[in-house]
């Protein structure tokens, strides 16, 4: 039997700053081929650490305290260095937060959307160009022979976040990493966006992690969904469980605190300190049981 | 920067020249010193002097000596030289192109030893070495251009003869040069002898006007490359499996380069003073060698016409390095 793609054991990790607090604890998840599973919470639940972990570039300032972290069934933890770079940018790639930081500004589109072309897949000459235009053309970009030619101030913020996407899918990775690709955006961008990722996806059969804050946007577009809070995962199942079905009670607090189009008057509830001192008992708990 | 920006820039440039001609003027008809009594035997009468100074056009009214320099100045006409008699320009024509492939060598080694040292510093940064990098780096920074040419002449003239310390040739080799660019003549008629013996004689020199720059280079490129190692592109290219010496080359180079461009600019005028003293030293047949001969002789036309070539120079290197900077920056360049 194959190995999920992706699968993560029981994987805790501390800040080596902040006195060894857990950034993250036991979590475990499993991602398929093609699944595209949201990873959701607040900031600090975690969900970039784990993000991060998966692309190879965790901070020196957390420690991966324990668990397993495979990918096609071999550990990225302990990974040589070599087979991790060769890995990196072929197997899986990332879609970035900020496309107005995430370009080169000294180097044109053609350059930094072919690099994984030219460097994981060895394309040249007239095949890379082609090959450029086909990406372009597939993020529905029009005029892709002005745009390749283009250096990154002169596109707009939606512009360059389908270049960023065409760029990650174009070495036919099989684990997209998407590191809250909408938040830099305009409402309205992120809408086409979303759609255009889902797109993407599906056409190439890609996994991909989702990392967001908003449930809303994980309704849109993921199979799966894994809430954390403070490195836990509180919460775990397809989206439509998980949204219809809420197990836990910050999760029901989560969804009723999206707004509601539907019902203008209702919707945009904080989460009740309430549902926050539980979780911090649970926290105890788990802390109170996993030492000796 | 467009044609017409250009055009402003050197119309700047001539009244900047002007304000340099006549301060300098200025200047040394103020201070104290008589290029007359510089010459003349002890047995000279006042009669003998007075001519001597109607000769020269020192007798007249400041303003219109100031005027008459002016006017042949637009013919080119940059004097006589009164220690040398010879014409200001024909001395200057011999000695500047020494001066400028000297500077330029110098330049050429502090950017590469500058720049090499800054990547090689920003791919061994958080290990030790960074650390003993930056350390000599700061005590190279500290070190002014003649106080190397000093050291370089006691390391290399008495403990380690290996490079020859005075001159720009050997006086041995009997080529007849048709330009005062050796370098560049004896490069173009591929005769590597003489390539080989100017390039010897432009180490210490170079070295020693190049080995500030360099530190400078190396201090604020480093700086630059390290604040763009940490920018989102830099870590999106990491992520395409691009190699760490990859990264400082093609993603950070460019975009940190700016200010040490700006900053070289500043260094290579300076450097231009600077070849004053390192010249002298290095009994270099440069300008600025001429330079310290022509001031300890009160030799007026002469130091003016110095001056304003040195002006000259600081202006066209200004210039030009803007244009570096707009032809590195796509957002000038498309915007």
């Amino acid at each position: 039997m194959t190995p999920p793609l992706v699968s993560i054991e029981a994987l805790s990790a501390s800040s080596v700053r902040e006195g060894g607090t857990p950034v993250l604890r036991d979590v475990s998840l499993t991602l398929e081929r093609g699944e595209v599973r949201g990873l959701v919470g607040e900031s600090g639940a975690g969900k970039s650490t784990i993000a991060k972990a998966l692309l190879g570039i965790l901070p020196e300032t957390i420690r991966i305290t324990g668990g397993w972290l495979r990918f096609e069934g071999r550990d990225l933890l302990t990974m040589p260095s070599g087979e991790l770079r060769a890995m990196r940018g072929r197997d899986i790639t990332l879609i970035p937060q900020d496309p107005q930081t995430a370009l080169n500004p000294a180097r044109t589109i053609e350059a930094q959307l072919t690099d994984g072309l030219r460097m994981k897949l060895g394309l040249r000459g007239t095949a890379l160009h082609a090959r450029a235009i086909e990406l372009l053309e597939e993020v529905q970009i029009r005029e892709p022979d002005r745009v390749l030619r283009s250096y990154p101030h002169q596109l707009s913020g939606g512009m360059r976040q389908r270049i960023l996407i065409a760029a990650a899918f174009a070495p036919g990775p099989k684990l997209v990493v998407a590191d809250e690709p909408t938040t830099a955006l305009d409402v309205t961008v992120q809408k086409e966006i979303l759609r255009l990722m889902r797109r993407m996806q599906e056409r190439h059969g890609t996994a991909v992690i989702f990392v967001t804050h908003d449930l809303g946007v994980v309704a849109k577009v993921c199979d799966s969904v894994t809430l954390l809070y403070a490195g836990k995962v509180i919460e775990a199942g397809t989206t439509a469980d998980v949204i219809e079905r809420p197990q836990h009670a910050y999760t029901k607090a989560l969804i009723a605190a999206g707004p509601r189009y539907d019902r203008p008057g209702q919707g945009l509830e904080p989460v009740p300190e309430a549902i926050f001192r539980q979780l911090r008992a649970e926290l105890a708990g788990t802390a109170a049981k996993g030492a000796p | 920067m467009t044609l017409t920006s250009v055009f402003n820039r050197l119309a700047m440039a001539v009244l900047t020249l002007l304000g340099v001609g006549l301060v300098v003027f200025v200047l040394l008809r103020v201070v104290p010193g008589d290029p007359v009594a510089m010459m003349i035997s002890p047995s000279a009468t006042p009669a003998d002097i007075a001519a001597l100074r109607a000769h020269y056009g020192l007798d007249l009214p400041l303003a219109e000596q100031f005027f008459l320099w002016l006017r042949d100045l637009l013919h080119l006409d940059f004097g006589t030289s009164i220690s040398l008699r010879r014409g200001v320009l024909q001395l200057i024509g011999e000695r500047l192109p020494a001066t400028l492939e000297l500077t330029f060598a110098a330049l050429v080694f502090g950017i590469l030893a500058g720049g090499i040292v800054a990547v090689a510093g920003v791919l061994l940064r958080r290990t030790p070495l960074e650390a003993v990098m930056d350390f000599v780096n700061g005590l190279f920074l500290a070190v002014p251009d003649f106080v190397w040419a000093l050291a370089l002449v006691l390391l290399v003239g008495v403990l380690w003869p290996i490079f020859p310390l005075s001159g720009r040739l050997d006086p041995a080799l009997s080529t007849d040069f048709y330009t005062p660019f050796y370098l560049l003549e004896s490069l173009a008629r591929f005769n590597w002898t003489d390539v080989g013996d100017v390039l010897a004689h432009l180490v210490m020199p170079t070295l020693a006007l190049g080995l500030p720059l360099a530190a400078v280079i190396a201090r604020t490129l480093k700086e630059a490359l390290g604040e763009a190692m940490v920018q989102d592109y830099v870590l999106l290219a990491r992520l395409k499996g691009m190699s760490e010496t990859r990264l400082v080359l093609q993603e950070a180079l460019r975009n940190a380069v700016g200010p040490t461009l700006t900053l070289t600019g500043v260094q290579f005028t300076f450097m231009i003073g600077g070849t004053v003293i390192v010249e002298r030293i290095f009994a270099y047949p440069g300008i600025g060698n001429m330079a310290i001969d022509a001031v300890i002789n009160r030799d007026l036309p002469l130091i003016q016409g110095i001056v304003l070539v040195f002006g000259a120079l600081f202006i066209v290197i200004n210039i030009a390095v803007d244009l570096i900077a707009d032809r590195l920056n796509p957002r000038q360049l498309h915007g």
